[in-house]
């Protein structure tokens, strides 16, 4: 028998385990729900930048149009209401029906508020008093049309030049890293975890010294490896791709084709990411024989994988573009999570994606080759915790 | 592929394994011939399984060596062996039909032939209700039917089999006992480990007793016992206590019920113990005993192993 057909034999016996077992099922369809939650929350997010309603009295009501265009550069939408007297307005600020109500004259503006006055409408409504002002002042000046003058200050701006064409789909780009960093992070974990589960478990139930007898220490790795590497990028297919359809099909995301390529290049970098974490727990694994040992074996491993989800979403969502950004996201233990969510923003160039590749390939095969060794030193060797170096000095 | 069939020799040669401070092995030699069934017999400990796993491969030696058909035991061969191990090895959750499958094609057999064969040995070995069983559902000596399975699906031209009878029910024994005749007939030598010395004894067709790692003695039950005498049993109910004392070669091991129970040194005559005995009066019996292969292993060990 050839060595691809053991490799194939025992690969297709963790694939059919996988995906019969109801944990599998289980664990896509609440992937599948927390990212439909994430997306729903997203586009309630971004609809639910509700306006400011402000309830205009008396004379007050003559700022309304102004009102509205002074917030509205601002940044800020608001939805103005005439209210019959300040009585009125106060108890629907009570009652949480208004935001803000506005009464006095153009001039001389009073503002009530629950609690404290958004700074944006705080300066909008200061700017239409200040002008009502100086309209007056102006107005008391011979030979002078006040509404020349304050059109002339109006047209008065900075001129503006962006080294950076402005991305208007900068949100949805960084909502797209953020979902890849995560899912990817999650199944590097799982994944990763299952492997050395399955590793010990074999040599918990002895099942590895009949294995063994048949096929070469190499081929059962690889195999195992193999297997649950194909179970979790079917997952990773399945959920990243309802995401993307789901996304646009609710209209939060209008920038498919991105969506898609970050997903496809997500997908490379779990195959890359998993052969280089599973190389590490397989390892980590067959040095004990029992499954209450796996999870202290394991925290080494899991920590760099938590290091590197945090770092990158934090560096995401702050600095993709710096240096030191770039150096970490060509590191193999990061590359897999932090470079995929660096080409979500485009923040990655063309050659730090080559040698974040070339980098992590490498040490995959030296992990590999060294996983493989520590593997067969240990499988067979049942009872207390190995040590790494009395394993591998074996050999 | 070239091992396929039964019909060639195991030669366990001089193995040797430490353990820090422990011998597990020492300069353990074997042969075992198709059609052979030996028997490996030892107190816990002693290093059977040891011996075993280094003649199956999955351990190495620290010396010495195994050879089959005549060839160190490469990876080819071993997968022609057949294997089971002391403690149970099975995916716990696998089905039992799907795991003999598994396990058949491991080996080489294409999906047709691992299907047919593990339908065949489970109807065989009784395990045929339990064929989409998870193997952890099973009882204890179920598990066992089926790790024997296990080391048999794959039509092996050897069998090395660690404890095969532990948890199995007297039912059970007959048919596993069966099985290892059945297969020895076809060719195949058998090697098993066993405390069950009376069972080692009706089924093996040679022996191996080891003690802390040594092979201590090894043969036919009829070889070892050539060298170890044998025991007389006399009734002579009007025998004085202490009428066979100072007889040469003869020493008394116990009288029970006007019957003495003398052993007889190796090679010595059992005429004067007889004329001895008549000289007390009447002797109703006079009969050989074969020493049993638990007797045997007594001597050969001694009362500490």
């Amino acid at each position: 028998m050839s060595p691809a057909r053991a490799v194939w034999l025992v690969a297709r016996r963790e694939l059919r385990t996988r995906l019969r077992a109801r944990s599998f099922l289980i664990g896509t369809a609440v992937s599948i729900a927390v990212l439909v939650a994430f997306v729903l929350m997203q586009g309630t997010l971004f609809g639910a930048e509700r306006a400011t309603r402000v309830g205009l009295v008396g004379q007050a009501t003559a700022v309304a149009g102004s009102l509205t265009e002074e917030a509205l550069a601002r940044g800020l939408e608001v939805r103005v209401s005439t209210v019959r007297d300040p009585a009125a307005g106060e108890s629907a600020i009570t009652d949480g029906d208004l935001d803000a109500l506005v009464t006095g004259t153009p001039a001389a503006l009073h503002v009530v508020v629950d609690e404290s006055l958004d700074e944006n409408l705080r300066r909008a409504l200061n700017t239409l008093v200040q002008r009502e002002v100086l309209r007056a002042q102006l107005a008391s000046v011979e030979e002078l049309d006040p509404d020349q003058v304050l059109a002339t200050v109006a047209d008065a701006t900075v001129d503006v030049r962006s080294l950076r064409a402005p991305d208007p789909s900068h949100e949805q780009r960084l909502a797209l890293a953020l979902v890849i960093v995560a899912l990817l992070y999650l199944s590097l974990l799982l994944y990763g975890t299952l492997v050395a589960q399955g590793v010990v478990e074999e040599k918990s139930s002895r099942v590895v010294e009949i294995l063994l007898a048949t096929v070469r220490p190499w081929e059962l790795l690889a195999g195992k490896v193999i297997g649950l590497g194909l179970v979790g990028l079917a997952q990773l297919v399945v959920v990243g791709g309802a995401g993307v359809a789901l996304a646009v099909f609710a209209g939060v995301l209008t920038i498919p084709s991105v969506a898609v390529g970050t997903l496809l290049w997500g997908l490379l970098w779990y195959l890359l990411g998993y052969l280089f974490y599973a190389s590490v727990f397989a390892a980590a694994g067959s040095l004990v024989s029992r499954q209450e040992e796996t999870q202290s074996v394991l925290l080494p491993v899991t920590s760099v994988l938590v290091l590197a989800f945090v770092l990158s979403f934090g560096l995401l969502t702050r600095a993709p573009n710096a240096s030191a950004t770039a150096v970490l996201s060509v590191l193999p233990p990061f590359a897999p999570i932090l470079t995929p969510g660096r080409m979500a923003l485009s923040a990655a160039t063309g050659w730090q994606v080559v040698i974040a590749i070339v980098l992590t390939l490498a040490s995959v095969v030296v992990l590999a080759w060294l996983s493989g060794r520590i593997y067969a030193g240990a499988v067979l060797r049942t009872g207390a915790r190995l040590r790494l170096r009395e394993v591998l000095r074996r050999h | 592929m070239p091992w396929e069939g039964a019909g060639f020799v195991l030669e366990v040669d001089g193995i040797t394994k430490r353990y820090g401070d422990v011998l597990a092995c020492d300069r353990v030699s074997f042969t075992v011939a198709p059609g052979e069934v030996f028997g490996f017999v030892g107190a816990n400990g002693a290093g059977k399984t040891t011996a075993l796993r280094i003649a199956l491969g999955v351990l190495s030696a620290d010396a010495g060596a195994v050879r089959w058909a005549g060839a160190p035991v490469d990876h080819a061969a071993r997968r022609r062996f057949g294997y089971l191990p002391e403690e149970r090895g099975l995916y716990p959750r696998m089905r039992v039909l799907e795991h003999l499958v598994y396990l058949a094609e491991l080996h080489g057999f294409d999906v047709t032939r691992a299907d047919g064969d593990a339908e065949r040995w489970l109807s065989r070995l009784g395990l045929r209700e339990h064929r989409d069983t998870e193997v952890q559902r099973l009882s204890l000596g179920n598990q066992q039917r089926v790790q024997l399975a296990a080391a048999l699906v794959h039509d092996p031209g050897l069998l090395l089999l660690d404890e095969p009878f532990s948890g199995l029910d007297p039912v059970a024994v007959d048919l596993l006992s069966a099985v290892l005749r059945e297969r020895a007939g076809a060719g195949v030598p058998v090697v098993f480990s066993s405390h069950q010395l009376d069972l080692v004894e009706r089924l093996c067709d040679r022996v191996g007793i080891i003690q802390s790692g040594r092979l201590v003695a090894c043969g036919t039950v009829a070889e070892l016992r050539s060298g170890m005498g044998s025991t007389l049993l006399v009734e002579a109910p009007a025998a004085a206590s202490g009428w066979a004392d100072g007889l040469p070669g003869v020493t008394v091991l116990g009288v029970h019920n006007g019957q003495t129970r003398l052993r007889l040194a190796a090679g010595v005559d059992d005429q004067p113990v007889l004329a001895a005995a008549l000289a007390t009066g009447p002797v109703r019996g006079f009969t050989h005993q074969r020493p049993s292969l638990a007797e045997l292993y007594r001597e050969v060990v001694g009362d500490g192993a």
